[in-house]
C-alpha cells in the first residue's frame, strides 16, 4: 500500500492501488500509517477490479432519480400545506380505506378481513408488475414468451377460480 | 429465445405434480369441505405421488440440466427425490383416517402437502442460488399452513406461527447469505460459485455469507443450536402433519445441504466442514439429553430427529465421498424408521382422542402385540442396534468421519447414542413391562398396517439388501461430486 494515493471527504473515501480502487466507509484516509490502517479497516473495503469513474459513473442515473423523486414529493406535500384550504372535522379526520387506526393501541380487535383483502391486492398487483415488462418486450421474446406469460396467468386463474368459490370475495 | 423440451424435460416428476396441484386446486374449490372430498384430494394426490415416482424412476439419471441451468437432475437427485417420495407418499396414505376421526376434513391438506413435495424436490434438484430459494421457500410456505391445520386448537396455531416467524428467520439468514455469496462470487449459478472461489484466494465476506447459508439450511434441517422450533411445532401441530414433518422436509433439507456444501462450496471444504462439525455435534448432544425427560411422544420424536439429523452431519463434516455416502444410507434408513414409527403414534387414541404421551403406550404389548413389535424394531433401530437399518447408518457416517481425522466428533456421536439408547429403550419397557388399566383404541386403519409392514421388512431386512442400497447410494455420491 506504498503509493496509495487517496481522495474523497467524511464519510466516503476511497484509495487507488495499482488498478484497484479500495472503498472505505469511515474517514481513515489521513492515518499516519498504512498497515495500520490497513488493519481497522479490513471489515469494511470492498475491493473493485473496474476503474473509479466508470463505477460511480453507473450510479448516476440513479442519483438523479433519487433527486427528482425527492424534489417531487416534497413539492405536492409542501405545496398542499401551503395552498390547500384546511378545515378538518371529525369525519375528515376519522380512519378510511384500512378501517381502523393506525396509530393507535396494538391490542385491540380489528377484522381479518383486511388482511385477506391486502393479500390478494398483493398477488394481483405482481401479476400486473409482471405483465407490465412483457407486454413491453413481447416483440422480442416471441411465442415463448407469449406462452409462458399465458401459462403464468392459467395458474394464477386457478388460483382466482379458488378464492372466489371458497367466498373470499364476499366482504358479508 | 426458442422454446426447447429438453429445457424442462428433466423436471417432468415436478412439473406432473405440479399439474396435480392445479387440477385438485379445483377439486378442492368445486368438491365442497366434507370428508368426502378430503378422502378424493387425498388418493388423487397419492395417484400424482405415484406417477412422478413412475415419471422419476422410467428417466435416464444422467447427468442434465432443466430451465437454463437452474435445475439439474442426476443420479443424486433421483435417490434423494424417490426417498422424499416414499416419505410424503406414507404420510398422506396414513393421514386420511386420523384426520377425520379428528374432524379436520380439509381437501386442502394433501393439496398443500403435494406442493410442498414439488418444493421438496426442486430443493434436490436447485442447481443455482434462486432455484435454491425458490424452492425452500416453496417448501415451507405449505408446511406453515398444515401446522395450523387444526384451526380450533390453540396449540396447532401456536406451532403454525411458531413456524412460521422462525422459518421466515431462518429464510432471511439463508437469503442474506446468498447475497453475499453473490457479490463475492459475482454469479447466482453453483458452477460458477465453485469455480470462483478457491482456498487460496477467499474473501472474507464470502465465508460470512456461506456461513448465514449453512445457518439457514441448518433451521431447515433442525439442527441445534437452530432447533428450538423443533419440539413445540411436533407437538402441537396435528399428528399427521407431525409425521409428514419428521419424514420428508429433513431429507429435502440434508440433500440441499449436500448440494450446496458438495457443489458449489466443493473447493473450500475446509472452510465448511467446521460449521457442519459444530452443528453436528450440537444437534447429538442436544437431542439425545433433551429427550430423556419428554413424557410426549411426538416431542421425544422432535428430538430423536435433532439427533439423528446430528448424525447425518457427522457424515457431511467428513468432507468426502464416504461421507456423503455414509449421509445417504443414513437418510435411507431415517425415512423408514419415522415412517414405521408415526404409523404407531397416529394409532395412539383412546376414546377417539388422541392420545401422545409415552404413558398411553403401557401395555400394548397386551392389547396390540403385533404393533408393539413393530415399534420395538423401529425404537431398536433408531437407537442403533444391528443388524437394523439404523446400525448401518450409524456405522457409515462415523466411519467416513473417522476416516477424514474426525476422531473426536465419532467419539462424541458413540457416547451420545448410548445416552440417546436410553429413552429408546424405556419405550420398549413401557409397552412391555408396564400395564395399563385403560388400552387405547383397537380399529387400526389399513394404512398404518401397510405403512408399518413395509417399513419393518426394509428395517430387518436393510442389511439383506444392503448391497443394493449401497450401489445406488454409490451411484448418487459420485453424481453429486460430478464436476459441472
Amino acid at each position: 500500500m506504498a503509493d496509495k494515493r487517496c481522495s474523497g471527504k467524511f464519510p466516503f473515501c476511497w484509495c487507488e492501488n495499482e488498478n484497484r480502487v479500495w472503498f472505505f466507509q469511515y474517514a481513515a484516509c489521513n492515518y499516519p500509517t498504512a498497515e495500520l490502517f490497513t488493519v481497522i479497516v479490513l471489515f469494511r473495503q470492498i475491493q473493485q477490479e473496474i476503474p473509479l469513474e466508470i463505477f460511480l459513473g453507473e450510479y448516476l442515473p440513479i442519483a438523479v432519480f433519487f433527486a427528482i423523486a425527492i424534489g417531487l414529493s416534497a413539492a405536492f406535500v409542501l405545496s398542499a400545506f401551503v395552498l390547500g384550504n384546511q378545515r378538518p372535522d371529525d369525519e375528515k379526520m376519522a380512519a378510511y380505506e384500512c378501517g381502523f387506526d393506525a396509530f393507535d393501541d396494538s391490542r385491540r380487535q380489528f377484522d381479518v378481513r383486511f388482511y385477506l383483502v391486502a393479500i390478494l391486492f398483493i398477488i394481483f398487483d405482481l401479476e400486473v408488475a409482471f405483465l407490465f415488462p412483457w407486454a413491453v418486450t413481447l416483440g422480442g421474446i416471441g411465442l415463448f414468451g407469449f406462452w409462458s406469460m399465458m401459462l403464468f396467468l392459467a395458474v394464477l386463474t386457478v388460483g382466482f377460480i379458488y378464492e372466489w368459490k371458497k367466498g373470499a370475495l364476499e366482504w358479508e | 429465445m426458442a422454446f426447447e423440451l429438453a429445457d424442462i424435460l428433466p423436471a417432468l416428476p415436478e412439473i406432473i405434480l405440479s399439474a396435480v396441484a392445479l387440477v385438485l386446486v379445483l377439486v378442492a374449490a368445486y368438491g365442497g369441505d366434507g370428508a368426502a372430498n378430503a378422502r378424493r384430494v387425498a388418493h388423487l394426490t397419492l395417484a400424482g405421488i405415484v406417477l412422478a415416482a413412475i415419471a422419476l424412476l422410467s428417466m435416464t439419471s444422467a447427468q442434465s440440466t432443466a430451465f437454463g441451468g437452474m435445475f439439474r437432475a442426476d443420479a443424486f437427485a433421483d435417490y434423494m427425490k424417490l426417498l422424499v417420495l416414499m416419505g410424503s407418499f406414507a404420510a398422506v396414505f396414513m393421514s386420511v383416517t386420523p384426520l377425520e376421526r379428528d374432524d379436520i376434513n380439509k381437501p386442502e391438506f394433501s393439496l398443500l402437502v403435494i406442493l410442498a413435495l414439488v418444493g421438496m424436490m426442486l430443493m434436490i434438484s436447485a442447481n443455482d442460488l434462486m432455484s435454491l430459494y425458490m424452492a425452500v421457500e416453496l417448501q415451507s410456505l405449505p408446511l406453515y399452513v398444515v401446522a395450523a391445520m387444526r384451526t380450533n386448537s390453540l396449540r396447532s396455531s401456536e406451532a403454525g406461527l411458531k413456524y412460521f416467524l422462525l422459518g421466515a428467520l431462518s429464510s432471511g439468514m439463508l437469503l442474506y447469505g446468498a447475497s453475499l455469496v453473490y457479490g463475492f462470487a459475482g454469479t447466482t449459478s453453483f458452477a460458477g460459485i465453485a469455480a470462483a472461489v478457491s482456498e487460496t484466494d477467499l474473501p472474507a465476506g464470502f465465508i460470512i455469507g456461506m456461513v448465514f447459508m449453512i445457518t439457514g439450511i441448518a433451521f431447515k434441517v433442525s439442527a441445534a443450536p437452530f432447533h428450538m422450533w423443533t419440539p413445540d411445532v411436533y407437538e402441537g401441530s396435528p399428528s399427521p402433519v407431525t409425521a409428514l414433518f419428521a419424514i420428508a422436509p429433513k431429507v429435502a433439507a440434508i440433500a440441499l445441504m449436500l448440494r450446496l456444501t458438495y457443489g458449489a462450496f466443493g473447493s473450500i471444504a475446509l472452510e465448511w466442514s467446521q460449521v457442519i462439525m459444530a452443528l453436528s455435534v450440537a444437534s447429538i448432544v442436544v437431542g439425545a439429553l433433551g429427550a430423556i425427560m419428554q413424557k410426549d411422544i411426538k416431542r421425544m420424536m422432535a428430538y430423536s430427529s435433532i439427533a439423528h439429523m446430528g448424525y447425518a452431519l457427522a457424515g457431511l463434516a467428513a468432507g468426502t465421498h464416504e461421507g456423503a455416502f455414509g449421509v445417504m444410507i443414513y437418510m435411507t434408513s431415517y425415512v423408514f424408521m419415522g415412517a414405521g414409527t408415526f404409523a404407531i403414534i397416529l394409532l395412539m387414541r383412546r376414546d377417539g382422542q388422541s392420545a401422545t404421551r409415552i404413558a398411553d403406550l403401557r401395555g400394548l404389548s397386551k392389547t396390540q402385540p403385533l404393533f408393539a413389535l413393530g415399534l420395538m424394531v423401529m425404537m431398536f433401530s433408531m437407537a442403533g442396534i444391528p443388524p437394523l437399518a439404523g446400525f448401518f447408518g450409524k456405522w457409515y457416517v462415523f466411519l467416513a468421519a473417522v476416516n477424514a481425522g474426525l476422531v473426536p466428533l465419532a467419539v462424541i456421536g458413540v457416547v451420545m447414542s448410548v445416552v440417546g439408547a436410553f429413552y429408546y429403550l424405556r419405550i420398549i419397557k413401557i409397552m412391555y413391562f408396564e400395564d395399563s388399566e385403560a388400552p387405547l383404541d383397537q380399529d387400526v386403519p389399513l394404512a398404518n398396517k401397510l405403512v408399518l409392514g413395509v417399513s419393518m421388512a426394509v428395517i430387518l431386512l436393510f442389511f439383506a439388501g444392503l448391497n443394493s442400497i449401497m450401489d445406488a447410494a454409490n451411484t448418487a455420491t459420485m453424481a453429486l461430486m460430478a464436476p459441472f
